[in-house]
């Protein structure tokens, strides 16, 4: 019953996204088709491509009551399979470039991607490692990028409804 | 129907004399026509008698066997249908199934033997006095004994057709000592002496007992089921089919032969204890199957499983009868006919895709199967249809006989003592149980053999079954879903072979496309057909709506998805042992089940390991509790009186000496 | 033929309100985890995407796999004819009773467990395997509640119960009647993977039943499949409501009983979704080897409900 009461106290603490933040950049631009597809249901599939997992955790912040991603009608799921978009994050290591592209293969048309944080884009810190294959676009093809290290959550949702064409107006 | 009697024994006859006589080719060929046509016969004379109604009898006297009478009631009816069909699509396949035993096996001892088992199913249930029963009882175990020895130079042959031959023999002593009782020391009276001293018997009890004994050794009902398992794997299969489909049947044939019809039921206990016996059967069957990798020994189980069902619907009919519920009682017996026919089609089918199976990769283990459906599509479609029937799913015949099982016990309610009436719930809810289980086990026998990626090198070369093996599976399929669409028809048919047995009269209902039942103490309603017609229906509709609401038609074929993986072995699916690992932790307590792990790692290394091999039993408790101990005692008594076999041939001249004064003696002095 | 227009109606009705159901219990987890949620009607939204976008299917799959999602839906259909959802009894009542529902659950089982094994991936195998112990686990519990019930109505057809029901309304209270309803509200939840027996919405793979089935699915077969499983939960929902509680269900075919019997429905319909969607958000997720535990319990609800409907009678 503890648990009912605090329900009760605490109420709605979903926070409205507004439109600041230059983080958010558009790689190309997505069909409209696509967007209008699916622009009101997305289901993400998350990978990751070697990160250090601080983007994760920003990433983990979005499904959270704060910045609640399912009000947009945006769902995270388990199998690529069952996604239209992949939230891909890390500089692509050696190991994961196989896996990342086989997710894309997995993934039904039409999709979208969208790499999240610098390491994604110019693969960060790691940039020239032994270890690094190189960034994600290098090895698939990517609508928008959300720079910053780790970008804020808010960044993050933003970028992904820069993708749908759903960014809130300015 | 004297003429069809006649035509059946002629075929048999003729096609074990050609499987005798012929060479590889034709004895194989002309020996499977004549089962063939002679199973054709029987089924025949089995339709005849149910929708004629009239009886046939007749009496043989040959010069030293006196008194060999034959009867087909409507009784004798249901199983020679049965035989008939099974037999039919056995005969077929093993015409292209035996090929594979040319120059490796006698092909001639086979088809002999195989004509000459049908000839004894056939008669069997034409029996009309002890003697002949028991004659053709014998002979029926006999030849089926030696057919579970075609392939004798396996050692687990040789130990299968022990255990089966012993656990026979004891149901054969049980059978004569009933008989003796039943008739008073008469065996050759007729049956309808016997019915009609029946009820003036003193030991009706033993004889009931002794009869379920006898009878439950035959059809493999807990406690003396354990020899079914061992002998079904290891026969042709054939063989293995008829076995299962019909041999078993014949106990339940006795059974009702006996207790229903000449002793005309009798108290509610003797119900009372068949039910119990047939949702232990049920039960401990299912549960055991589930964890099989051997194919045919898992087939093997449900067989256990379904002759539990079958005596399920026997015992609730037995105890409806002794509470004066005629109806209900009816409906019990029917719904138990009804199941024993639907059991004997699609294990039938059952074995027979086993046996294609087997014919293609050579293994019976399902952990080395998979992927067949795409190298033996047509095989793998019959064996779904067998799956989906002893699942008992819509629309098939098992679920229309397990539904009029369900409605058999829901009358349980009207059983006037609640102390035994609670029996019934309980029943219920173990045979629900059992057919979810059921369901189960055949999702991971059909899953795990036919779907995905081959896991071995023989499933990868399978190829799919000759067209003899496929026309025979391809009948007994057709009988699947005949009887599962049609129960409006054969329920009241086989109601028709009740009819003389005492107070069972069936209520003729009107010819209608649903399965009405009404009786006083319950009312439901099912149609297969139109539920079969609504699904396809359905089916149909189905993609129209989605070309209607201009669904995206497209589908691109990839990898399985493995999270990324690189690439995929077989070693990556699911194994059949894993499939069944969550009900064997569920019911841990029975399966008592042992782990043996050994790993092997590199010589260089503890970090690589090379091997791991793991190997799980499970606690067999029949043979620990009940055979074992017997074995143990028996051993202990020949140990004891090893002494008078002392191998001095002197001794054994003694002691006939001894023996033939002795009866002198005793002839002397007793006038 | 009105006849037939009212069983076509209640057939669309339930389809187009299954996945509302769905989406107003999810949007009531949202508030109660403090946030604002996806709207009720998202469930439309994620079919509307889902039935335009390209399936892909595994190249180890066979012909079974596209043909599962047919047979699920078309299993699952065919229930919602035989269900009393706003009219009662109904036109094909004699086609089918309670233990045809049953068995026919058992069939879109069959399908989507088969389709699990086949892609040949150990997600689905695992699904399949934990769904088919499941679904046999709940077997006794179903059929000791349906003989309780049929025990009542004096048969097992749907409609009979109902009107059992309808015309003595006093047996909702009796103890049987009570002990069947929370054996099967359990059989439910465990039937149509909802919390505390399966989480619909983890992505843990290990904590999968149903889920894990259909993760090689995608386009239109997981639209199928999706909307089948909605439409199961919705006929389950219905079930409960009408078998045990059926005031305002309608016995006529006038405007009035009908659009009374909607009002009712869906108050029901609402209230058991406030019922799961609280449940759901106060209790965890079961260990999948303490799931037999929790069905033995609802298998022991409903012998005693039989026990004190014999000696009650």
């Amino acid at each position: 019953m503890q648990l009912f009461s605090k329900i009760l106290s605490v109420g709605i603490v979903t926070e409205p996204l507004d439109d600041g933040g230059e983080g958010v950049e558009l790689a190309r631009q997505v069909a409209e088709k696509t967007q209008k597809l699916l622009g009101r249901a997305v289901g993400i599939r998350e990978v990751d491509a070697g990160s250090c997992n601080g983007c994760e955790v920003e990433i983990t912040g979005l499904t959270g009551p704060v910045y609640d991603l399912e009000r947009f009608g945006l769902r995270f799921v388990a199998s690529p399979r069952h996604a239209d978009m992949l939230l891909v994050t890390g500089p692509v290591t050696r190991n994961m470039e196989v896996p990342l592209r086989k997710t894309y293969e997995a993934t039904p048309d039409p999709k979208l991607v969208v790499a999240v944080g610098d390491c994604a884009k110019t693969c960060g810190v790691f940039q020239g490692s032994y270890a690094v294959a190189g960034s994600v676009d290098s090895v698939i093809p990517v609508d928008v990028f959300v720079r910053g290290c780790p970008p804020e959550p808010a960044d993050i949702l933003r970028g992904i409804l820069a993708a749908l064409d759903r960014l809130p107006p300015k | 129907m004297g003429t069809l009697v006649t035509g059946a024994i002629v075929c048999y006859l003729a096609g074990a004399l050609a499987a005798l006589l012929g060479n590889d080719r034709w004895g194989r060929i002309l020996g499977a026509w004549g089962a063939a046509s002679g199973a054709a016969i029987s089924l025949a004379l089995g339709m005849v008698a149910l929708a004629s109604g009239s009886v046939f009898s007749a009496v043989f006297d040959f010069p030293s066997l006196t008194g060999f009478a034959l009867r087909i009631d409507g009784l004798s009816a249901p199983f020679l249908i049965l035989t008939g069909l099974v037999g039919a699509a056995s005969a077929v396949y093993g015409a292209g199934y035996s090929a594979a035993y040319t120059g490796v096996y006698s092909l001639r001892k086979l088809g002999a033997l195989f004509n000459l088992l049908l000839l004894t199913l056939t008669l069997q249930v034409m029996a009309d006095n002890a003697l002949t029963f028991l004659l053709l009882w014998e002979a029926m175990s006999l030849v089926a004994y030696l057919l579970v020895l075609t392939e004798h130079r396996e050692p687990a042959t040789i130990r299968a057709a022990n255990w089966y031959i012993a656990i026979t023999h004891v149901g054969f002593a049980a059978l004569l000592a009933m008989f003796f009782l039943l008739s008073a020391g008469d065996l050759s009276a007729a049956f309808d002496t016997l019915r009609a001293n029946a009820p003036v018997l003193t030991q009706r009890n033993a004889i009931f007992i002794l009869a379920l004994l006898g009878f439950s050794a035959k059809a493999g009902l807990i406690p003396l089921h354990v020899w079914l398992p061992m002998a079904h794997p290891v026969a042709p299969s054939h063989v293995s089919a008829l076995l299962s489909g019909v041999v078993i049947k014949m106990g339940v044939y006795g059974f009702c032969r006996i207790v229903l019809d000449l002793m005309g039921g009798g108290s509610a206990w003797w119900g009372g204890l068949t039910l119990a016996l047939g949702v232990a059967s049920a039960l401990f069957g299912v549960l055991y199957a589930l964890m099989e990798h051997d194919l045919k020994r898992l087939l093997a189980y449900h067989s256990v499983e379904n002759i539990g069902i079958i005596f399920i619907g026997i015992g609730a009919g037995l105890m409806f009868q002794s509470y004066g519920l005629m109806s209900l009682a009816a409906l019990g017996f029917v719904a138990a006919l009804y199941h024993t026919i639907n059991h004997a089609c699609f294990k039938g089918l059952l074995f027979l895709g086993a046996g294609s199976v087997l014919h293609a990769t050579g293994t019976r283990n399902m952990e080395e199967m998979g992927g067949l459906i795409k190298r033996m599509p047509r095989t793998a479609l019959m064996f779904l249809i067998g799956a989906a029937s002893i699942s008992a799913l819509p629309p098939l015949n098992g679920f229309a006989s397990e539904w009029l099982i369900f409605q058999t016990l829901l009358g349980g309610s009207h059983i006037p003592e609640p102390a035994v009436a609670l029996m019934i719930p309980i029943a219920v809810a173990l045979l629900a149980l059992t057919g979810g289980l059921a369901m189960a086990c055949f999702v991971k026998a059909f899953g795990i053999t036919f779907l995905a990626i081959p896991r071995s090198h023989a499933a990868e070369q399978a190829h799919e079954s000759p067209f003899s093996m496929q026309a025979g599976m391809g009948i007994l399929g057709l009988a699947c879903i005949g009887l599962g669409l049609t129960p409006f028809f054969v329920v009241p048919v086989l109601g028709r072979a009740l009819a003389g047995l005492d107070r069972l009269a069936w209520e003729t209902t009107v010819f209608s496309l649903t399965l009405p039942l009404n009786t006083p103490a319950t009312f439901g309603s099912m149609s297969s057909p139109l539920l079969a017609a609504g699904l396809l229906i359905l089916l149909g509709l189905i993609p129209l709506a989605l070309w209607v609401i201009g669904a995206n038609r497209r589908t691109r074929v990839g990898d399985t998805w493995g999270c990324g993986r690189i690439a995929q072995t077989p070693r990556m699916q699911y194994t059949a042992t894993a499939f069944a690992e969550p009900l064997r932790r569920v019911f841990a307590e029975l399966y008592r089940p042992t782990k043996d792990l050994s790993i092997d790692f590199h010589p260089e290394s503890k970090y690589f390991v090379q091997s791991i091999e793991y190997q799980s039993e499970i606690h067999p408790w029949f043979e620990k509790l009940l055979y074992q101990p017997l074995i143990g005692i028996f051993h202990r008594i020949a140990d004891r009186v090893r002494w008078i076999q002392a191998g001095w041939l002197g001794l054994y001249l003694t002691y006939m000496l001894v023996g033939l004064i002795a009866l002198l003696v005793l002839a002397w002095w007793t006038p | 033929m009105s006849g037939w227009l009212v069983e076509f109606f209640q057939i669309v009705f339930a389809l187009a309100l299954a996945p509302g159901l769905v989406g107003l219990i999810r949007w009531i987890k949202a508030r109660l985890q403090s946030r604002l949620g996806a709207p009720p009607w998202q469930p439309y939204r994620e079919l509307g995407k889902l039935f335009h976008k390209e399936a892909v299917v595994s190249k180890n799959a066979s012909w079974i796999f596209r043909f599962a999602p047919y047979a699920v839906s078309a299993s699952t259909l065919a229930i919602a004819f035989l269900v009393p959802v706003l009219v009662v009894p109904r036109r094909l009542d004699m086609v089918g009773d309670l233990f045809v529902v049953v068995y026919l659950l058992l069939l879109g089982t069959f399908w989507l467990a088969l389709a699990g094994l086949d892609p040949g991936s150990a997600f689905g195998g695992m699904g399949s395997s934990r769904e088919v112990t499941v679904a046999a686990l709940a077997e006794p519990t179903t059929a000791t509640a349906i003989f309780s019930l049929a025990l009542g109505a004096g048969s097992t057809n749907l409609g009979a119960i109902v009107v059992a029901a309808l015309n003595d309304p006093w047996t909702v209270l009796t103890p049987g009647h009570l002990l069947a309803f929370a054996a099967l509200f359990i059989v439910a939840i465990a039937e149509t993977g909802r919390l505390p027996v399966d989480n619909p919405s983890t992505h843990l793979e290990l904590t999968m039943i149903h889920e894990a089935m259909i993760l090689e699915y995608s386009g239109r077969y997981l639209a199928l499949l999706e909307w089948a499983s909605w439409l199961k939960l919705f006929v389950f929902l219905s079930l409960l409501a009408n078998l045990f509680f059926p005031w305002g269900i309608a016995t006529t075919l006038t405007p009035g009983a009908l659009s009374w019997a909607i009002v009712t429905l869906l108050v029901k319909l609402a209230l058991l979704a406030v019922v799961i969607a609280v449940m759901e958000t106060r209790v965890a997720k079961l260990r999948l080897f303490r799931v037999p535990e929790l069905l033995t319990a609802s298998f022991v609800l409903a012998l005693l409900a039989i026990t004190s409907s014999f000696l009650l009678r």
